[in-house]
């Protein structure tokens, strides 16, 4: 007979210290007192955002304690040239924090992991026409490029150096969606390869590394990368980029012709993309539009900004107008390159005009 | 997924990746470390497709464990005693977290393997999930909990805090200086890999056995993450050991990271098991057990020790000091001494220690009695206003310590404190680790190599030295630390909130000035200071 060892657990104690047991000094005192919140009421996403990154300008009273072997340490308002007045009052308007992170992009795997099996159900891919199916192959193939590099050497780079835990984690949340949106497109290309159709998974490398029309693409993508400038490389990304480049390719012409072309599946899977884009645009616009504003550096971050355009949109649109024959491969062309064209330097105005800023003469030519 | 389909699914995936031919991207933070001969490690693999909803899924367990703690009534069986030193950790934890979703871009740009830039990517949102579920938690336990004084104004106090400092370098040091000494060897190898293990998985256990059962939900669910992140430092690591260039560099590295790891996480979570816990059942593990068991054994000798097949040097004789200083020289009851000395300068409150809590101290670590138990009896004597001054200006045989110029720990093992003149002042180091990591490893040469990406000390890094020859009331009104009523101090050196005549006041903190050691240290004479030095660590015995 083995001996039993005595079991040995902690006792309960009942110690009444519930909220409302006593009444002493501070015992109602239940909001962080440390920030203003926008509204009368903190949300949730200020709660567990603001002041998480310390800044010397706030409460951190020792400095950054440690220094990079060239300059300061923590999170230096000279890593870009743009200037507010009070970094901290950029919110996210997607209130992003734990839960919607992973609600938001788990609802979508759903959507998309739901959408692919019945596509293999439905043998979906079996009616596609084989220059459609060469469209995607080459096409949507070279794009999942360019969202990753997005995703893993702009978004997650950029969310190192902003000033404000608000900047920084809405730039996170942001390559979170790039890189989910990359993978989706690069399991989407995988469902293909192993489908009954001629798809060849492997054509996308060669197309984006080599392909006339994709190249200019390529190499904005890369000129965004080498950019040192957080601010420099979030305006030139999500308010240039992505109007002139990315909304071209993806809503003015994947979006516009796939159902035509007989596919229901790739606008489901890229209309997640362009979900996120939406929401990403929304923190953007509202971060550029504060800098615009500005009462002290408006003017000034204004006439940056000008700068950054003038040398972003010629990159842009040289990378747009090299996409132009793709609008022609596939079967059914129901939108020209000249309509996608204009539709999207027409938003690109609008949300220039938002931003107030003013148009580049390069969007007449 | 299955297996199969996960390993087509992650080749495809890398298929994402190209090499630049226009333009590299930028290196906005350097290393000194060269990878141009590393093999291609592959880190753990992992997709979006399957990462969110297995988050997800994890998240809800964690809301749904909170809910349910709300309607069981959880607050009414935690400890106060537990409950209050949660306010300086979760005031601390969160930075560290955040930070190391910053350094990640760090370690992207350094190591050329894009297949650990995906795993990198991964980590950084795990990394911001874990900071704002653990602000979640803390502003659960503000509107919960009795006391929410100190929750309330979190993050401003571990900003201009003594003891918010100490924690803020775990976290600082990840995203700073060299990318691979921040982002790998000191976030990655060392903080994630050993010492999570008891902030994570060791403190939870003894909030559960305190009544507290959702720190270890919220932290078990954090900790789940951390085997991703230990798979990505440790290819990041092989990557870096295929040069021999690199040896110096890691040797140097793992000893800095080491230390600082022992030297700032010991004293925090040591203090929160060893003095925030009620539970003394003889069996029960001191901390100095917990660390043989997750730290000696789990990490060093199953992670750190099979590194020497590689030719690595590791720091055996670190290791064993650091379990030297826990359980031979006090360091965390020095730690916990020191807290309790400064309590009208925290924002929140210290349990005094009975009898019960001496018993189990001198069974766990004999000679505690004799060294810490009549300090104890004086903080619960003096423990109320009116008679007597707080504890740090009576006479109680201890001496306000010096501060360690990198650790920021005091110098509490006070034979071991190191003075030397550095950058033209006088600063004063808890161990000759923590003076060499200032004078020889955080320098632009090492070893008479050039290193200009390593890091620097920098900042106010004495906290003292902000307050010097300040009232002690003023002291704690500019911090902060003062409840609603405009009087009241955050802070008390004891637990009872029902009889307002013990709650200390602005009023009776007036009176006493306080002053920094590193200042006066500097305005002495030569004289003045060897002795003072050498009665300063004359002072210091080791524990019996």
């Amino acid at each position: 007979m083995t001996e039993t060892k005595q079991r040995s657990f902690p006792t309960i104690e009942f110690t009444d210290s519930e909220a409302g047991a006593l009444e002493f000094p501070s015992s109602t005192s239940r909001a962080y007192n440390y920030y203003k919140p926008a509204k009368l009421r903190a949300t949730m996403y200020e709660d567990v955002t603001v002041d998480v990154q310390p800044d010397p300008e706030r409460h951190l009273s020792q400095g950054w304690i440690y220094g990079f072997g060239d300059g300061p340490g923590g999170y230096p308002k000279e890593w870009t040239a743009a200037e507010s007045s009070n970094w901290h009052a950029f919110l996210d308007p997607n209130e992003e924090w734990d839960q919607t992170i992973y609600r938001n992009n788990s609802a979508v795997v759903h959507q998309v992991d739901l959408c692919l099996q019945n596509a293999k159900r439905a043998r979906a891919y079996d009616s596609w026409n084989p220059a459609w199916l060469k469209f995607i192959e080459r096409n949507l193939g070279a794009w999942m490029h360019a969202e990753n590099g997005l995703a893993l050497h702009v978004f997650t780079s950029i969310q190192r150096s902003g000033p404000t835990n608000m900047i920084n984690t809405a730039v996170a949340v942001n390559a979170a969606h790039k890189m989910r949106f990359a993978q989706d497109l690069a399991l989407f290309n995988l469902d293909l390869s192993e489908a009954d159709v001629p798809f060849d998974g492997a054509a996308h490398k060669e197309v984006w590394h080599s392909a006339p029309e994709w190249q200019p693409t390529r190499e904005v993508v890369e000129r965004l990368t080498a950019v040192g400038d957080w601010c420099e490389l979030l305006f030139a990304t999500n308010i240039v980029f992505e109007q002139l480049v990315g909304s071209l390719f993806r809503t003015e012409l994947v979006m516009q012709i796939a159902a035509r072309n007989g596919d229901y599946i790739t606008p489901t899977i890229v209309g997640t993309g362009e979900y996120d884009y939406d929401r990403d645009l929304g923190y953007t616009r509202n971060l550029f539009r504060l800098l615009t504003r500005d009462a002290e550096y408006g003017e000034s971050n204004k006439a940056l900004f000008g700068e950054w355009l003038t040398t972003w949109v010629p990159r842009c649109l040289d990378a747009a107008h090299a996409l132009q024959p793709i609008w022609s491969q596939p079967a059914e062309k129901s939108v020209t390159f000249a309509s996608s064209l204009d539709a999207a330097k027409q938003k690109f105005r609008s949300l220039l005009e938002d931003l107030g800023l003013d148009s580049p003469k390069e969007l007449d030519q | 997924m299955s297996r199969q389909s996960l390993t087509k699914a992650h080749a495809k995936i890398t298929e994402l990746s190209w090499e630049p031919t226009f333009a590299t991207p930028a290196t906005r933070f350097g290393t000194d470390y060269t990878f141009e001969k590393a093999p291609k490690k592959d880190p753990l693999k992992q997709i979006m497709r399957s990462y969110f909803p297995m988050e997800e899924e994890k998240d809800n367990r964690v809301y749904g464990a909170m809910d349910g703690a709300i309607r069981g009534n959880m607050f009414r069986q935690v400890q106060q005693r537990w409950l209050e030193w949660q306010k300086l950790f979760l005031s601390i934890i969160p930075f560290p977290e955040i930070s190391a979703a910053r350094a990640m871009p760090m370690a992207i740009d350094a190591v050329p393997n894009p297949e650990i830039h995906n795993g990198l990517a991964v980590q950084m949102i795990d990394e911001v999930r874990h900071s704002t579920i653990q602000m979640n938690l803390k502003r659960l336990y503000m509107n919960n909990y009795i006391d929410p004084a100190g929750f309330d104004m979190t993050e401003k106090a571990f900003a201009n805090n003594y003891a918010g400092t100490i924690g803020r370098q775990f976290g600082e040091g990840f995203i700073t200086g060299d990318a691979i000494t921040a982002a790998n060897i000191y976030l990655t190898v060392v903080a994630e890999t050993a010492f999570t293990n008891t902030l994570f998985v060791a403190m939870p256990d003894e909030a559960a056995a305190n009544g507290d059962y959702l720190l270890p939900t919220v932290f078990h669910s954090v900790q789940s993450d951390e085997s991703r992140h230990i798979s990505n430092g440790y290819s990041i690591l092989l990557m870096a050991l295929a040069d021999e260039r690199n040896r110096p560099l890691l040797e140097r590295d793992l000893r800095y990271a080491w230390w600082n790891n022992h030297c700032v996480v010991d004293a925090a979570i040591g203090t929160f098991i060893e003095y925030g816990t009620k539970d003394r059942r003889k069996d029960r593990e001191s901390y100095a057990e917990m660390w043989r068991r997750w730290i000696y054994d789990d990490y060093y000798r199953s992670y750190l020790l099979p590194l020497e097949k590689y030719g690595l040097t590791i720091p055996h004789d670190l290791v064993e000091e650091a379990w030297n200083r826990i359980t031979n020289k006090g360091y965390v009851h020095e730690v916990a001494r020191f807290f309790a000395t400064g309590w009208p300068v925290n924002y929140w409150r210290i349990d005094a220690m009975t009898d019960k809590d001496f018993e189990w101290f001198e069974g766990k670590y004999p000679g505690w009695y004799s060294k810490y138990g009549k300090w104890w009896e004086n903080y619960n004597r003096l423990a109320y206003p009116g008679r007597n001054k707080p504890i740090a200006f009576e006479e109680v045989g201890y001496q306000y310590p010096h501060r360690c110029w990198t650790c920021m720990v005091p110098c509490l093992i006070r034979e071991d404190m190191v003075t030397e003149k550095v950058d033209d002042q006088w600063r004063t180091y808890c161990s000759e680790t923590c003076y060499w990591t200032d004078a020889v490893a955080f320098r632009g040469e090492y070893d008479g190599r050039p290193t200009p990406n390593m890091g620097r000390l920098t900042g106010f890094r004495e906290w003292e030295t902000l307050h010097h020859n300040k009232d002690l009331a003023d002291i704690v009104q500019d911090l902060g630390y003062v409840r609603d009523d405009g009087k009241t101090l955050i802070g008390q050196p004891h637990l009872d909130l029902d009889d307002p005549k013990k709650l200390w006041t602005l009023d009776d903190v007036r009176g006493n000035t306080f002053m920094s050691p590193n200042v006066l240290l500097n305005e002495m004479s030569d004289a003045e200071r060897e002795a003072h030095v050498a009665a300063y660590r004359a002072n210091g015995t080791t524990a019996a």
